[in-house]
């Protein structure tokens, strides 16, 4: 029993790894899916063009391939990354492109007349964005920025296969030493889920609190 | 490092086998998640509560842990309960699995969006539950099921390079044993991400044509 524990300990700390990543993670994907996802309503062809091209791209292959590209292939051409930073870098630039559309479709729902108004009080592009539009759209994205985060959550999982030693890893570590399988993937599988849980809820508890005193029709 | 051409054209037949495998793993977890959701949908139909609160329970959790532990937990700990299973069948079982949480939630967006006006109608022209169910519900609401479940087929197809951590040889891992062999990973490694972009990005565009010619047109 006393081994099991030392073993358990081992899992947990993957799961901190675990966390990190899926913060950071989310911190990159938070900050591109707002740059692509307003750079895909610019009105410049060139800032369309690019944001377009990086949420097919990211969006077209998988997040894997991603990995394995950012993990082998850049340090090759000269952009040598921590296993950690490559891992981080394409879980964010991955989800962050499935954001990106989140963030088009919830500022795309604001109806017209927020947008007309807007014009009609005189507001420049940033007052309309951070006054009129944005605090109703994104209420609307919350909740599937809910479910991207916990689908990066599950994609920090293949990173333990570039040799961050993430709970997925930690828990081959100890199945190849204890030969027990049914521990470690059991626990980390119930460690998952209450991570996932956990985000569910507290999105949420987020929405509730900022959706107060908005007359936004729900999506 | 140089990109050598002459090195990616002698690799390419090694990754078409892996392409082929990958397009057959993505083929057949369809099929068991369409079928598996289908299952999940009409057992948290059911009027008994409990069965209800197990089911959404069971597909929260599929949902909310990650494919990759899961193709670990069924290719590590089935053999141990003496159920042997290939490679390759574990993991179209663990994909299959893992998608049936997401498309038993089409199913049932399907199935809640007819009006109870319709359900109402069958009623008062004396349908029986089977009648109602092939002639009123499903024509209308298998439409608009129908993008939405290739939606979750092309994320699949993204997500099966995963098979190759349980040995499936699909066309990520020739990739890696091309690349341990040769110490040359920028080909192969590139190739795979040309491979998936060659498939996904036709996926996609008769994805968006699907959606319109199954938009609802009211």
């Amino acid at each position: 029993m006393a081994e099991w524990a030392g073993y358990f300990t081992l899992i947990l700390k993957g799961a901190v790894t675990t966390v990190e990543l899926t913060l950071i993670g989310c911190t990159i994907a938070f900050i591109m899916a707002f740059a692509a996802g307003l750079g895909r309503l610019s009105t410049h062809f060139t800032v369309r063009a690019l944001a377009t091209t990086y949420i097919e791209f990211f969006r077209g292959t998988s997040i894997f391939v991603q990995l394995f590209w950012a993990f082998f292939v850049l340090p090759l051409i000269g952009i040598p990354l921590s296993p950690f930073l490559s891992g981080a870098l394409a879980l964010g630039l991955n989800v962050g492109a499935y954001g990106a559309e989140v963030v088009r479709g919830a500022i795309m729902a604001v109806p017209r007349e927020q947008h007309e108004a807007c014009v009609a009080l005189n507001f420049n592009a940033w007052q309309k964005m951070r006054y009129v539009i944005l605090p109703q759209a994104f209420v609307l994205m919350l909740p599937t920025f809910g479910n991207n985060a916990i689908e990066l959550l599950k994609g920090t999982a293949v990173v333990s296969l570039i040799s961050i030693s993430d709970m997925t890893f930690q828990a081959q570590v100890v199945r190849s030493q204890t030969g027990d399988t049914t521990m470690p993937f059991l626990s980390i599988l119930i460690i998952y889920f209450m991570i996932s849980l956990l985000i569910s809820t507290s999105i949420r508890g987020l929405e509730r609190r900022l959706s107060q005193g908005l007359d936004v029709t729900k999506a | 490092m140089e990109w050598d051409w002459a090195f990616t054209l002698k690799i390419l037949p090694q990754l078409a086998d892996g392409v082929v495998i990958t397009i057959q793993a993505t083929l057949m977890g369809s099929i068991v998640s369409m079928l598996l959701g289908l299952c999940w949908a009409i057992v948290r139909r059911s009027k008994n509560v409990f069965t209800r609160r197990a089911s959404n329970l069971c597909v929260e959790f599929i949902r909310g842990t990650p494919l990759l532990v899961q193709l670990y937990f069924l290719f590590y700990i089935l053999p141990d309960a003496g159920i042997l299973l290939s490679p390759l069948v574990a993991g179209v079982i663990g994909l299959g699995i893992h998608y049936s949480a997401y498309t038993a939630e089409v199913y049932r967006a399907g199935i809640d969006n007819i009006s109870a006006g319709q359900w109402e109608a069958a009623k008062a022209c004396n349908l029986n539950a089977r009648q109602t169910w092939i002639h009123i519900i499903a024509p209308q609401a298998i439409r608009p099921m129908i993008p939405a479940l290739a939606n979750y087929f092309i994320s699949m197809f993204k997500e099966t390079p995963l098979l190759s951590a349980i040995t499936v040889l699909e066309l990520m891992n020739q990739a890696r044993s091309v690349a341990n062999f040769s110490y040359r990973y920028l080909e192969p490694m590139t190739m795979v991400g040309v491979f998936f972009l060659i498939i996904s990005v036709p996926s996609v565009i008769f994805l968006r044509r699907l959606e319109r010619r199954y938009a609802l047109s009211d």
